[in-house]
This record gives C-alpha cells, structure tokens and sequence, in this order.
C-alpha cells in the first residue's frame, strides 16, 4: 500500500482503483461483471444476510457467473430485510427484499440468468447527493 | 442474454394495495394473459410496497417506467388490450409516465448516507472512489483553517445530536481557545431507543467520519481525535477500527497528512452504554475514567473539556455531513431545508408503520410525507395517533401536526423536539399514559443520580404514571404529575432531567381526555392497561364445569360444581387463560 503524500497521489489512487476495476471486467472477456451488493449492518446480518452472502459467493461460480459480491453498509429498508443490490452490466440496479437463501437462487436462476424479473422488487425511493 | 419476458408488470404487494383489492392481482393478470396469449412475453411480480398506500393498488409496467395506480380488476383488461398489445398508455389511470425503476417520487436525498449500502465499509478504496478524502485534501492544500470555519458556519449545519447548536459556531470557538493541546470528539453514544442513525453511518461509512474529525481537527487546531463510542456497537466499532488502520497505512492520518504540516490521529474509547454520557460534559467525564456525571456549563467543553483542554464535540451524523459540505460548497448545502435548518436529517422511522426503515429526508419534510409517503401508512390500515420524535427527551405530535414542516424550530415549538432522530409511529391501540410510562421507566433507570430533581422527581413522576396505569390513580394525580413534571425540567442539572418530562406533558397537552379517562373514570381507551380490564362468568351460561378454577393460575376463580362460578378481581392477574379453556362462552372481558 503505497503511502498518500500529496494530493496528486490521492488522484492517481483514486484513477489507479478504476483502472482496476476494468481490468477485472476485460479479464472477463471485455465482459463486464454482475454486481451485487448485500446490506450488512448489524440489523442485515441479524435477519440473515450473512448466509445469503455466502451463499452467493459459494454458488456464483459453481453456475458459471462471473460475478463480484460486495458487502455494504444499511441500505435503509429494515423492512424487508435481507436486502441485497444487483447490478447486470450495463444496466440499473434493482433491489430486492427479503431475500433469503431460497429467494437467491430463484434471483440467480431467473433474474441474473434469465433477465426475469420476479417478486421482492423495491422501488427505489432516494436521490443521492453524489 | 435477452431476458426472457419483454415486459413485467411490478404490482405492489404492500398490505394496503392487498386490501385494496379482492384478488390477489398477481394471479389474476398472469391468468388474462395466458388468456390473451401473451404469458410467454409477459408476466407479473409481487413488488416490494412503493410507499404510495393512499393510491392503491398499484403497478408498474417495466421496462416501460409507467405507474399506474388504483388499479382494479376490471382495469386489467384494458392495461393489456390498449398498454400491451397497442403500446398506448391508459392515461385514466396514469399515476406517472417517467416512472424510473430507480425513483419512484423521491421524497428522500442522501447526503449522510451517501454511501450507506453503496460501498464496502471495510475497504478503503471503496470510500476513495466516491471522492473519499478528497475534501480533507482541499482544505489541507486550499482552505486555511479560518476558511474552513467560515465554509461550516456559511452551510447552516447544525448539530445533529439533539441539540441543533450550529456547528460551524462551535468549531468557531473551540479554535479560539487558547491551549497547548486540543481535541476532536465524536460523539457515537447513541442512546435513545428505537434510534441506530449513528450506528447506521458508523457500520456503511466509517471513513466518512474519520475524514470529518480530521478536516475538523485542522479548523480549530487539534491533532487528537477521539471516538467515544458504546461497547454495544460490535460492528461498528470493527469497522471503525479496521477504517481507521487502513486510513494509517495510506497516511491520510497520522503525520504530514497530504504533505503538509497537518498531522492528526484518532483513537476509540468505549462507553459502557449508559444514556446519560451522550450529554457532551458527562462523555468527556466517562472518557476521562470517572463517573459518567454531567457538570454544569459553562465552562463548555470547547473552552475546558477533555482533561481541562478545548474539546470540539459533535455527533456522528454531523460529521458525516462535513465532507460533501466541503467538496460542493456551503452554499449548495444552504439551499437545502428550511430557513433556520439546513441541509437533511436522518430519522430512524419505527413503531406502527408499514416500512420501517432508515431514511433521510431534507429539512421542511412534512411529517405526512415521513409517515405515509416513505413509511408507507399505518400498518393494518389502524389509524395514525402520535409520533413521538427525540426520544425520552422529545414530545408526541398529533395528526395536526403532520403538515408540520419537520426542522429544529418547528418541532421544539410543537413541543417536541428534533433529537436525535428516533421517530415512534403510534397507532389508535397505543395507550399515551401507558407511553410516556415506558419513556418514564427509561429515564428512571438511566438516570446517574447526581441532582435531585432528576434522581427522586423522575422516580416518582413514573410512580405516579403506573398508578395511572394500574387503576390506582385519583384526579388530584394529574396535577400533581403536571407540577413535579414542571419542577423536575426547571431545576434539573442537565439536559436529561430538563427533558424527561417532555413525553408526560405533551401528552398531558394533547391527550388530556386519556390521562382523565385513567385517573377519573377508571377506563383505558385504547384498551392497552390490562389493570382495567374486568373478566366477568355469565350467570346464565356457566355450568360449573371447574374447568376456568382448575386452570387459573393464580387461584382467582371459586365456586362449587355445577354452580354459576365468581372471579375475585382482586387476585385476578388478567391472563386471559379462563376465557380461553371455557368452552360455553360463559366468560366475557367489559
């Protein structure tokens, strides 16, 4: 890990980690990957996020998803907790709720692999000050 | 890979569309399009509820972005002959036609939360990647520390703990303090229950806030920072610590921070939890190893805190809003809110709504548009009663309340106040004495005891509310509570006994008929004190069965086989068990 000395350096960290974020994506094939994000706050993780997480990891690869999953902080939904993000490449997120193992492979095999919608959508309800 | 269905129509499974509509709709529209041929295109989900209960049921067609609501099923017909099968929107039953998948009518925007769910908290490169430091960077090489000051009192922010003291003031004064040595404290002990804003921020964001104390440290002078935080937070404090290790080995803490002469550190000190060390004099007592006890101010700690040096503390969710105030300006932040509060505030929303949720909405939000639009409405279609925002400390606001634009001011003139950001939705079956009883218990128990009036007053304020509670309570009770509730926010030391009262007399002043009904006609309206609850055996159905005697459990009931039975209230303990074993309905509750 090399050391930020200077404003320049936080720059070029800040492209460096871009870059690498591509270079995933081209060793996929020029492909990019599916993203999903899995909320794990102490409340996600008390309603089950941690077995959906790994269950994913451990089932993504098995059925040939060149997938990156990443945990996340609250997503806000406390509602309909599991709540996990998924990103298909070059489209928008959708989020879904209440996700538990069951519902990850039924996301896995019909959304991710078929492009099927199925239930447990949240409708998006924020905008974000970036 | 072309997805498998053209089109799919999101109908929201809310419990409010449900009951809305006879049909579960879902089935239905998938059997009308199998019926026009259209099932291998088409189809229909169960969404997630999309917060807009007043008009339902409602749908989505996706990916066509276009919502319809009141939808029945004498609507679907048309939905598929003119939206389906000719492309022409059924505008009767148009809610909106740019309907994006990713917003629905967004009454929220994110700035504390920014990255809350978006990035990974435990990788420092997420955090860069959204700008992260960048803000640190700019003030280091660009502001001095006057300038960054200035920056903070121009943006309005306002201290999101409770207090709503202007930050920018604080850091103001803090940095004209003269000393050897100062400090930068967050506060992390968030202690009202029902309220996880700070834990949120601190579990989805950590370096959001290191990034903060730091830019702070710079403004008013300090190179040590502090995060007090309650041992309760398992995560967060992991978290913080891994932050903080990452945020080490770049040197973005540390020595000659960007090259510059700026060096500053942070370590954590655990709280055992204990609600009275949020209050800013007893944090810095509870860090410094003593007792967590309040002292009066003046001196404030931005004069003499943390071991008699200046110490500049601010809440979790203050900091979090440093560093986007930097990056785009305060004069982006002012535009945001209220004429006295700007910018957004994050409300942990709970109680009887239907999605409970952590939210972040911009000052001036109506509490309406809190409650039904984003909580999605009173849960089992009950009808809304009070909220109770700021906690222990805060009041109850009513249904004339709800156009209330939610800020700092209009709040505390509701008689209520901001707090942290708890907000307890209650319905028609919550009893408000029974209520401000549950604050009053919690007062009680975490109060440190060091002035009377908090230590003895709230005790007996609670004595006197479960009285009330338990049947026991006269009419001269409610003036007497009225009074001592007076006394006790008059002569208390510190913020937690001038606020504890807060529930009892805003409830005393919008919900006087309940305290009335207690005290005076012995009844609980909304049913929820069990001491006045009566089980009466019906002459004429009992037959004497001992089967109500052998179970009760505390041996209330008597009477001789195949005679009428007799429930002495005084034993009866209300379980309800008699009422269920009889099996003549002879036993009924008034």
């Amino acid at each position: 890990m090399a050391v930020i000395k200077s404003v320049e350096d936080l720059k070029k960290l800040k492209s460096s980690i871009e870059k690498t974020n591509q270079k995933l994506i081209a060793e996929n094939g020029n492909k990019k990957l599916v993203e999903i994000k899995v909320a794990m706050a102490t409340c996600g993780i008390a309603s089950g996020a941690k077995s959906v997480m790994e269950f994913l990891i451990e089932e993504l690869p098995k059925r040939n998803i060149m997938a990156r999953v990443k945990q996340t902080g609250c997503m806000g939904y406390c509602y309909a907790e599991p709540t996990i993000e998924i990103t298909m490449p070059d489209e928008e997120p959708v989020m879904f709720g209440y996700v538990d193992t069951k519902k990850a492979d039924e996301i896995i095999e019909k959304f991710i692999k078929k492009g099927e919608l199925v239930d447990g959508i949240i409708p998006i309800n924020y905008v974000l000050a970036t | 890979m072309s997805p498998k269905y053209k089109k799919t129509l999101l109908v929201c499974n809310g419990c409010s569309c449900q009951a809305a509509s006879n049909v579960d709709l879902v089935d239905f529209i998938n059997v009308k399009l199998k019926e026009y041929g259209l099932d291998q295109e088409i189809n229909a989900v169960h969404s997630v509820c999309f917060n807009k209960c007043t008009l339902g049921p409602n749908l989505i067609v996706y990916p066509d972005h276009v919502e319809y609501s009141t939808v029945t099923k004498d609507d679907i017909d048309d939905i598929i002959i003119q939206h389906l099968l000719n492309n022409k929107i059924v505008e009767r039953l148009v809610f909106n036609e740019v309907y994006e998948i990713s917003g629905t009518e967004k009454k929220q925007y994110r700035i504390a939360l920014r990255n809350c769910g978006f990035i990974d908290p435990e990788e420092i490169e997420d955090y860069i990647a959204k700008d992260g430091y960048a803000a640190l960077a700019k003030c280091l090489t660009e502001y001095t520390p006057v300038d960054v000051t200035q920056e903070i009192i121009k943006s309005g922010l306002r201290g999101r703990g409770g207090g709503g003291f202007p930050t920018g003031l604080k850091w103001e004064i803090t940095s004209k303090s003269q000393a050897d040595q100062k400090y930068v404290v967050c506060n992390a002990d968030e202690g009202d229950p029902g309220a996880f804003m700070d834990r949120s921020v601190l579990e989805g964001d950590p370096h959001s806030v290191i990034e903060a104390m730091a830019i702070c440290g710079y403004s008013i002078g300090a190179d040590k920072g502090i995060v007090y935080i309650r041992a309760e937070y398992p995560l967060a404090i992991k978290r913080l610590k891994i932050a903080l290790g990452q945020a080490k080995a770049y040197g973005l803490l540390g020595e000659k921070i960007f090259g510059t002469d700026f060096n500053f550190n942070i370590e954590i000190k655990y709280g055992a939890g204990a609600f009275v060390c949020g209050e800013e004099t007893a944090l810095i007592h509870s860090m410094e190893g003593l007792r967590g006890e309040p002292t009066l101010k003046p001196p404030f700690p931005s004069v003499s805190g943390y071991e008699n040096k200046p110490t500049n503390v601010n809440n979790v969710e203050t900091f979090a809003n440093i560093a986007p105030i930097i990056n785009k300006g305060s004069a982006w932040f002012a535009g945001i809110g209220t004429e006295k509060s700007k910018g957004t505030k994050v409300f942990a929303l709970a109680g009887k709504v239907n999605n409970v949720g952590l939210i972040e909405v911009p000052m001036g939000t109506t509490l309406r548009e809190v409650i039904y639009d984003i909580g999605g409405g009173i849960r089992d279609g009950k009808k809304f009663k009070a909220v109770q925002t700021g906690g222990p400390s805060g009041g109850c606001l009513t249904e004339k309340h709800l156009d209330l634009p939610i800020d700092f001011d209009s709040l505390s003139a509701a008689g209520s106040m901001m707090g942290s950001g708890g907000m307890i939705v209650m319905d028609e079956d919550d009893c408000m004495v029974s209520m401000a009883r549950f604050y009053l218990e919690f007062t009680v128990e975490e109060s440190c005891g060091k002035c009377a009036p908090c230590r003895i007053g709230n005790k007996r304020l609670y004595e006197m509310l479960t009285k009330l509670c338990d049947d026991k309570g006269s009419p001269e009770d409610l003036d007497l509570l009225r009074n001592l509730s007076v006394v006790v926010k008059d002569t208390s030391l510190c913020g937690l006994g001038q606020t504890s009262p807060n529930p009892i007399l805003s409830t005393m002043e919008n919900f006087f008929e309940e305290y009335h009904a207690h005290a005076v006609d012995h009844k609980c309206p909304s049913g929820q004190c069990k001491s006045f609850l009566r089980y009466y055996i019906s002459e004429e159905n009992c037959i004497g069965c001992v089967v109500c005697a052998r179970n009760c459990p505390v041996n209330a009931i008597s009477g001789e086989k195949k005679k009428v039975h007799v429930i002495n209230q005084d034993t009866c303990i209300k379980c309800g068990v008699c009422m269920e074993k009889c099996k003549f309905d002879a036993i009924s509750l008034n």
